[in-house]
């Protein structure tokens, strides 16, 4: 079908060459590409340059910029809640890099062929569809002291309840927990997909050898899903390092300030009730990207390598 | 098949598999069962303490307390009049940009794909006073247009990846022949290859449509009033408002959640295939 339709768009334009027609190879992916390229331009790459230029000054958003140098960056270095923050960053990093395995554990559960397997596959999932606004209400729920059916278990099994998210002792830990729940969820569909490609007749011929359990897992299924785990970290890490919505819906920071995490104190700072300092929180934002810079120059570091084997 | 197929092991394993299957899926759902009964118990039960048993009655009444006494419609409302157009925008940009990265060889080529990678995993506070900036001086501050040209803008870095490695994977084959044939290379794109793009374009779709309705960072920074608001800023809002009625909360949570919930179970296929692409080769 596509053969005569090809050879009938052919025949009505055999003989116009020109200017166009000889150079089309060449423009045609300029002209392909404009519409990507200018609103990327716009709404991303320029404002990149914007806020780092912008981390050099004092502007409250409406008035006129004061150039500072490196004032904010310094101003950061005494600033207690920008290492609360960072110190957050850190535990939320170190701690959803447990969905990755969780996930892989699920995965591995659910990996069977019984009735309904493709049900609970989906119900399993089903965390990960919901919007984090509604996910941080259900733990707020969950958590609530009082009433709540976490503080209820705690309390059945200590004595005394525990309110989460009112104790800057466990307020960031509450929140995390809150994450991994959708995350754990998108990396076991990761995984699940990739045992689904895994190479059978591997399995097999291992199994003759003698390799079962874990020395199975480890030496013949891991290697084979060593793409679906590279997905699963980097969405893993950006994920952790993204993490605004949970602590804005679940704390708003609090208590004290003690479960913000550089996103939220970045905002909070730029544009909350608290103030405008756009430039400070520009420089908040820009510590941000250098953190990100490092994991984002590594997957990509990575794919230009898989790129150039293709 | 790994783990061992369940079919070939003992009967008493089977039936322990059978058995934890459907307890280890409540476990995990607690927290989203809990919440749903909640939304479904009149305000008397939460009033007597009646915090984990079923209701005493189902009160559908709290969702049509929502319904009422809330601007949650507007909320819903707004909410598809920025996904709908983003979907549109981002899918059709990344088509075409997609398509460009895939197909010819140019020097600059893998620069500008690995600038779209990148650009979709910056944290988002780093573009977020200039582009706040950069909508409220073209007086679109606060309009669901502003919202919906950034989504736009921000997801055809992600899409642009996804098309690109999709049209990459086509026999190249095909658009080798029409070249020789002398058929123009717009008419390639249009006629020969979009038509074998669709099960992306679904997959795609499907998958903006939920990172969209889900966007919560840039509904707060672009949008301030009800008029404008998706849902998911319109339920930070309302939450503020419903202090300690949980039987609204959980009301609310469960409309927010309904949208992206249904498309999935609908286009369940094209969902999970667009999320795992490159999760299995590579």
């Amino acid at each position: 079908m596509t053969g005569s339709a090809t050879t009938a768009i052919a025949a009505t334009q055999a003989n116009t060459p020109g200017i166009w027609k000889r150079n089309q190879r060449a423009w045609a992916p300029w002209i392909f590409l404009a519409p990507g390229i200018a609103m990327f331009a716009l709404y991303v790459i320029y404002p990149i340059i914007a806020s780092m230029w912008l981390s050099f000054y004092d502007w409250d958003g409406l008035g006129t910029k004061t150039w500072l140098g490196l004032d904010n960056y310094v101003e950061l270095f005494d600033d207690e809640a920008f290492y609360t923050s960072l110190y957050n960053n850190i535990i939320w990093l170190v701690l959803y890099m447990l969905a990755v395995p969780a996930g892989l554990f699920v995965a591995l559960f659910l990996n069977q062929t019984v009735t309904g397997i493709r049900i609970y596959k989906s119900l399993f999932f089903f965390p990960f569809v919901i919007s984090q606004v509604v996910v941080g209400l259900i733990f707020s729920w969950f958590y609530a002291p009082n009433f709540g059916l976490f503080y209820n278990m705690i309390e059945w099994l200590t004595g005394t309840g525990i309110a989460v998210l009112a104790d800057d002792r466990y307020v960031t830990y509450g929140i995390i927990a809150a994450g991994l729940w959708p995350q754990i969820a998108y990396c076991m569909i990761l995984y699940l997909t990739g045992l689904n490609n895994v190479a059978p007749d591997q399995i097999e011929a291992a199994r003759l050898d003698g390799a079962r359990g874990w020395k199975m897992l480890w030496h013949i299924i891991l290697p084979q899903l060593r793409p679906a785990t590279f997905i699963a970290v980097v969405v893993t890490v950006i994920g952790a390092l993204r993490s605004f919505d949970l602590v804005s819906i679940m704390t708003d920071g609090g208590p004290y300030g003690s479960s913000r995490v550089l996103s939220f104190y970045m905002y909070e700072q730029a544009l909350s009730e608290y103030g405008f300092r756009m430039g400070y929180g520009a420089a908040i934002a820009v510590v941000l990207f250098a953190i990100m810079m490092i994991f984002i120059s590594g997957f990509i570091w990575k794919m230009v390598r898989d790129e150039r084997g293709l | 098949m790994f783990p061992r197929p369940i079919e070939h092991t003992a009967p008493a394993t089977q039936l322990l598999y059978k058995v934890a299957l459907p307890i280890a899926l409540i476990l995990w759902l607690l927290p989203l069962l809990g919440v749903a009964m909640t939304s479904l118990k009149p305000s008397s039960d939460l009033a007597a303490g009646n915090y984990f048993g079923l209701p005493s009655q189902i009160a559908f009444s709290n969702y049509a307390d929502v319904f009422n006494n809330s601007p949650i419609g507007k909320y819903i409302l707004n909410s598809f009049k920025v996904t709908i157009p983003t979907v549109i925008g981002a899918v059709a940009i990344a088509c075409l940009s997609g398509f460009a990265l895939a197909v010819y060889r140019f020097r600059m080529n893998l620069l500008i794909f690995f600038l779209f990678v990148a650009g979709n995993f910056v944290p988002f506070q780093i573009l977020m006073v200039p582009v706040r900036d950069l909508t409220v001086s073209t007086g679109l501050y606060n309009t669901i247009t502003g919202l919906a040209l950034f989504h736009i803008a921000f997801q055809s870095g992600f899409c642009t990846l996804f098309m690109r490695n999709f049209i990459k994977g086509l026999p190249f084959e095909l658009i080798e022949s029409a070249r020789v044939e002398g058929v123009s290379e717009f008419r390639i794109f249009w006629y020969i290859v979009l038509p074998l793009m669709r099960s992306a374009i679904a997959a795609l779709s499907v998958l903006v449509f939920t990172f969209i309705w889900n966007d919560y960072f840039w509904a707060t920074v672009l949008t301030t009033s009800a008029e404008t608001q998706p849902v998911t800023a319109g339920l930070y809002s309302l939450n503020g408002q419903w202090i300690a009625q949980w039987q609204l909360v959980s009301a609310g949570s469960i409309i927010a959640a309904m949208p992206p919930v249904l498309m999935f179970f609908l286009m369940q296929r094209h969902f999970i295939a667009g999320l795992t692409l490159g999760a299995t080769k590579g």
